[in-house]
């Protein structure tokens, strides 16, 4: 028998417990706890015994209840009972603690948790007024109870209380030998927290009973809710309370600095790449959402700053600029502005909008390294590259080609040669060829500077700890930053042989940057120090500020390792990050986005198609690619802007505002309510609550279904009371009509103050056409009168428009793979073509491996005669060099269809033939 | 929320748990043959019995209903009855468990699951087990022979 473990996996102490105390010889074998034993189970089940007939125990009850038959103690039904109760009831609230406990590190809300199971077995045990579950003595079912109860009892956060009988039973059983050894051989005498690298590789039990979100909006939940008496009541105070207590919108006065007892938020969003153009991917990963967020914390009148800027040194910018013949500050000077205007039409509200290419950076970013080197964080090492004199550059890995040094292949590249499939160190290459110049590079060994991770590793588990249990992190980049640790951390280069940088600031080093990923971060810190001198009021003052980072996920371990760890060395009291929100990524039309082929919608293009900014602003939002990967789609942009903005949110407003026009006069009219009234109001607060709550914790998506859900509310009410009959009934019908109107006009206008994060512009027109006062935008949880009876509003007009089918189908057109001139070129060129062409390319496959086919050369010889003719014809009539050029091309094709079937060898000629090309 | 069952004996104390009760009434009946033969025989079997009222009644949504179809069609692909070579109690309540998840089946995924189906119409079939359930139906002929 062989039996399967896992240290710190909570499961294996009964398992254990029970071999010992049965004195059954078994061979113990710990294993990951990710390895899968049992062969027919699709996910990893430990622990697990391997019986000698190659069967296997999954269960770990089974297994227990199997040790305990082989010594002749059969399973009886209060066992049994016990057994089954522990495995439906208990492990369901314990897996549930244990995560709440252990790895969110909230102990007292998971002892809440478990208090009426433990008041369960203490009853039981009370009744039979056994010293044990089952029976006088010890039984199977005490082994699995205490297994599955040690780890939480054993800690001194969960008190008993006066649970005698369980703290007398649970005492009793722990004394047990078989038991204590158990303990020392699956927690190695750390407690619950041995327990949690297990924990933390299983799935959070909360979010497993989560439904995935996906496009779709949960429908009407919240439609079926039902409204307690008493919060239709509260709803109704708010309301007649007015403007007359609301707080003040705080004035924003530059630059925003943090304030003494308030809440303070630091936001950033990931600093783009300056050589590319932003997709809509880069849009909402990072500065759509900060911005949501930014804007939802002014709203709240907290101090809020949010930061970003270009990121503008590494290769990738030397490369641009040599492609466009540019100095690379001109490079970046150029697309810094083509950034600064995408987003400035996005309506991104940044305080300030930077750069990493200014002197603020190079002093922090020197001063940080100053500072880490001070107290012994970096390390010194030699690291050999291939450099090309005549680039004057260290050649990475793909930009060298040459003779493979094992199977003498001539076009190895310098990490893999493609014919013998080994791997190559570039420096072992003969005859190395730089790829950009042809020259000959040769070996140079450079010193570099390394951030000695492993030194500053328990620093950091410490800090991401507490960070991870008090801050907002996604689980996406809970999840990464765990998996980073646990793989392990290395000293990490963070400097470069090039020119486009940060100047290391070393003698020895002078010729050398910084990595950009070393100083790209700090970017933060120089953008804020750009906006105003007492930067170090935000960014030294961890007590007082709470920073957000936004991000994709490919950034996190950035985030939360890497630059974290400089911070932490370079110990100048830094603002660490509190909350880190990263998306999953954003996919369009099911594919990837892709400059190189044109796939997609790139920043400067969403303008051109004339949707207005905050059209897509909600459309990159409502399917925010929040906790798993979404797709844009042009048919589903149509389906949202039609259906839920023009139908649903802009019908409602747009209706709440004609009537005051047409039946009031443009005045909001007097207003007395009713049951129907106070009701929507309680929806209207609930909704409003909610989208606080949520967009707190950084749910964008989530919070904007509760604005649709509040229009939708709205839409029905409307509808229910239809004002526009009752304004031609008796008096008492005019009166309900009006206050029809003016509730609705006011939910109107809550509307447009909790729509302001996601649509500015939209929420501006609407103001502007209720007139409404400025006082309102400041969301708090209570839904108060606005517009009072009386109130004057101004011009009304619809906020949205019908997209058309054959609109946007043209857009998906344009916007996906190839760009339409080139694919129509393509097209005309191959009908055009007269079946020469088409005849010669189709063998090029099959006869390549063949050889000689006689027939295939006489008639090729034939065309290839033919051919010719018509070029010299062409040269002859002085014909436009492309056509000639046509020509010709297929001219070398066929003679080149000639020699394969000559059966001479293919590949000089087809070399040949590709590099003049 | 599931219920438990719980019976109440004209004689002795309440029984709580479905496997628990199950194997109370099976000893009462003289059957002891259905709770296994061997110790190991009474393990697995008392093992897919937990397998049951944890996995089978505790899962959730189509991809965990795919992955117990999926284990178990693993498992069943050397094997008549759950526990090997006998007809025991877990068949009965592995039965009742799964028989909502394959009337839900289409054909094409019967045939996926063949070795399940194939231990389903076995049981199905078992004198005196059925009881009120429908049949389910289950193709003699493949129809999805390119199926996997």
């Amino acid at each position: 028998m062989r039996l399967y473990l896992t240290e710190g996996n909570p499961h294996c102490l009964k398992v254990v417990a029970a071999v010992e105390l049965t004195g059954t010889r078994c061979e113990l074998q710990f294993v990951g706890v990710e390895e899968r034993v049992v062969p027919f189970l699709s996910h990893s089940k430990l622990p697990c015994l391997q019986l000698d007939s190659g069967n296997y125990l999954f269960s770990t009850n089974a297994i227990c209840q199997y040790l305990f038959t082989l010594r002749g103690k059969e399973p009886s039904d209060l066992t049994n009972q016990w057994l089954e109760w522990e495995a439906t009831e208990l492990q369901t609230a314990l897996s549930g603690a244990l995560y709440t406990a252990v790895v969110q590190g909230k102990k007292e809300e998971a002892a809440g948790t478990l208090q009426k199971k433990w008041t369960y077995i203490d009853q039981s045990l009370t009744r039979r007024s056994f010293p044990y579950l089952a029976a006088d003595a010890i039984t199977v079912a005490d082994i699995v109870l205490w297994g599955a109860l040690y780890p939480l009892l054993s800690d001194s956060a969960f008190l008993l209380g006066d649970l005698k009988a369980l703290r007398g039973w649970f005492e009793r059983v722990c004394a047990v030998a078989a038991c204590r050894k158990a303990v020392e051989s699956i927690l190695k005498g750390k407690g619950l927290q041995g327990l949690k690298p297990y924990l933390q590789k299983q799935p959070a039990p909360s979010q497993r009973a989560e439904t995935p979100t996906s496009n779709e909006p949960e429908g009407g939940e919240s439609a079926d809710r039902v409204l307690t008496e008493e919060e239709i009541r509260a709803a109704a105070d708010s309301w007649s309370k007015g403007l007359s207590g609301w707080p003040k919108p705080k004035l924003i006065q530059h630059p925003v600095l943090p304030q003494p007892n308030e809440k303070n938020v630091l936001i950033t969003s990931a600093l783009p790449y300056v050589n590319n153009v932003p997709h809509l991917g880069n849009i909402i990963g990072c500065v759509l959402s900060a911005d949501v967020f930014a804007r939802f914390c002014r709203l709240r009148n907290w101090s809020t700053l949010f930061v970003c800027g270009t990121d503008e040194y590494g290769t990738a910018t030397e490369t641009k600029a040599l492609e466009e013949g540019l100095s690379p500050q001109q490079i970046c000077d150029k697309y810094h502005a083509v950034h600064a205007q995408i987003y400035q039409w996005f309506g991104i509200s940044f305080d300030h909008f930077g750069r990493t290419t200014t002197q603020r950076q190079r002093e922090i970013s020197q001063d940080i390294f100053r500072r880490l080197l001070e107290r012994d964080f970096l390390l010194q090492d030699t690291v050999e590259q291939l450099r090309c004199e005549s680039c004057q550059k260290f050649l990475a890995d793909r930009f060298v080609e040459g003779f493979c040094p094992f199977c003498n292949y001539e076009e190895a590249r310098g990490d893999q040669c493609d014919k013998c499939g080994k791997l190559i160190n570039a420096t072992e290459l003969k005859n190395p060829q730089c790829k950009i110049c042809k020259g000959t590079p040769v070996v140079k060994s450079s010193k570099h500077l390394f951030l000695d991770l492993p030194k500053l590793e328990s620093r950091l588990v410490k800090w991401l700890e507490d960070s991870m249990v008090s801050g907002n992190w996604t689980p996406n980049a809970r999840f990464i930053a765990r998996s980073w640790i646990r793989d392990g951390l290395k000293p990490r280069c963070i400097t470069r042989d090039l020119k486009w940088g940060i100047p290391v600031p070393l003698e020895e080093f002078k010729d050398k940057v910084f990595y950009v990923w070393f100083d790209a971060p700090i970017g933060y810190l120089s953008i804020t120090a750009n906006y105003t001198d007492q930067w170090e009021r935000w960014w030294k003052n961890p007590e007082q500020v709470q920073l957000y980072n936004f991000m994709a996920k490919d950034n996190v371990p950035f985030h939360s390792v890497v630059f974290p760890c400089s911070l932490l060395g370079a110990e100048d009291n830094y603002t660490l990050v509190n909350h880190l929100i990263a998306t999953e990524y954003l996919n369009y039309e099911d594919g990837k986005f892709s400059k190189s082929r044109g796939v997609g919608v790139f920043g400067d293009m969403a303008k051109e198609t004339g949707i207005p900014a905050d059209i897509w602003r909600f459309y990159l939002l409502f399917i925010r690619p929040e906790g798993q990967d979404s797709s844009f789609s042009w048919s589903d942009l149509l389906l949202k802007n039609n259906s839920e903005l023009l139908n649903n949110l802009g019908n409602f407003i747009n209706r709440a505002g004609m009537f005051v026009c047409k039946f009031f006069e443009g005045r909001v009219p007097e207003m007395e309510l009713h049951d129907d009234d106070k009701r929507l109001l309680a929806q209207a607060t609930w909704e409003l609550r909610q989208y606080l709550q949520l967009l707190e914790k950084v749910r964008i998506r989530d919070a904007l279904k509760c604005i649709l859900n509040i229009s939708r509310h709205g839409n029905q009410y409307i509808q229910a009371n239809e004002p526009w009959k009752r304004i031609k009934g008796t008096d008492a019908d005019r009166k309900r009509a009006g206050t029809v109107t003016g509730v609705a006009v006011n939910v109107a206008c809550l509307l447009s103050v909790m729509l302001q994060p996601y649509m500015p512009s939209v929420s501006a027109s609407i103001q502007e056409q209720l007139l409404a006062p400025a006082q309102c935008n400041v969301l708090a949880d209570e839904f108060v009168c606005i517009l009072p009876g009386g109130h004057k509003i101004g011009t009304v007009s619809p906020l949205f428009q019908k997209l058309e089918t054959d609109e946007v189908e043209s857009w998906r057109k344009r916007f996906g793979g190839q760009q339409p001139e080139e694919g129509s070129a393509d097209q005309s060129k191959t009908e055009a073509k007269p079946t020469a062409e088409a005849k010669a390319a189709a063998p090029v496959a099959e006869d390549a491996g063949k050889g000689a086919d006689p027939q295939r050369a006489k008639q090729l010889a034939e065309e290839v005669t033919k051919q010719g003719e018509v070029v010299r014809e062409l040269k002859a009539q002085k014909a436009e060099k492309a056509v000639i050029g046509a020509e010709v091309t297929k001219l070398l094709e066929l003679k080149k269809q000639l020699v394969l079937a000559e059966g001479k060898t293919a590949e000089a000629p087809a070399q040949k033939g590709k590099k003049k090309k | 929320l599931q219920q438990v069952p719980i019976l109440q004996a004209n004689n002795g104390p309440s029984l709580m748990g479905l496997t628990a009760i199950a194997a109370h009434l099976v000893q009462e009946a003289q059957q002891k043959q259905l709770l296994g033969r061997t110790a190991e025989e009474k393990a697995i079997m008392q093992q897919w019995l937990e397998y049951r009222v944890t996995q089978i009644d505790g899962h959730r949504g189509k991809d965990e209903t795919r992955t117990i179809l999926k284990d178990l069609n693993h498992y069943l692909e050397d094997k008549v009855y759950l526990a090997g070579n006998n007809f025991t109690l877990a068949d009965i309540l592995v039965y009742y468990g799964l028989h909502p998840i394959m009337t839900e089946l289409a054909v094409q995924e019967k045939e996926k699951y063949v070795n399940v189906s194939r231990w389903f119409d076995h049981i199905q079939n078992y004198p005196g087990i059925r009881q009120h359930l429908p049949p389910v139906v289950m193709m003699k002929n493949r129809l999805y022979t390119s199926g996997h």
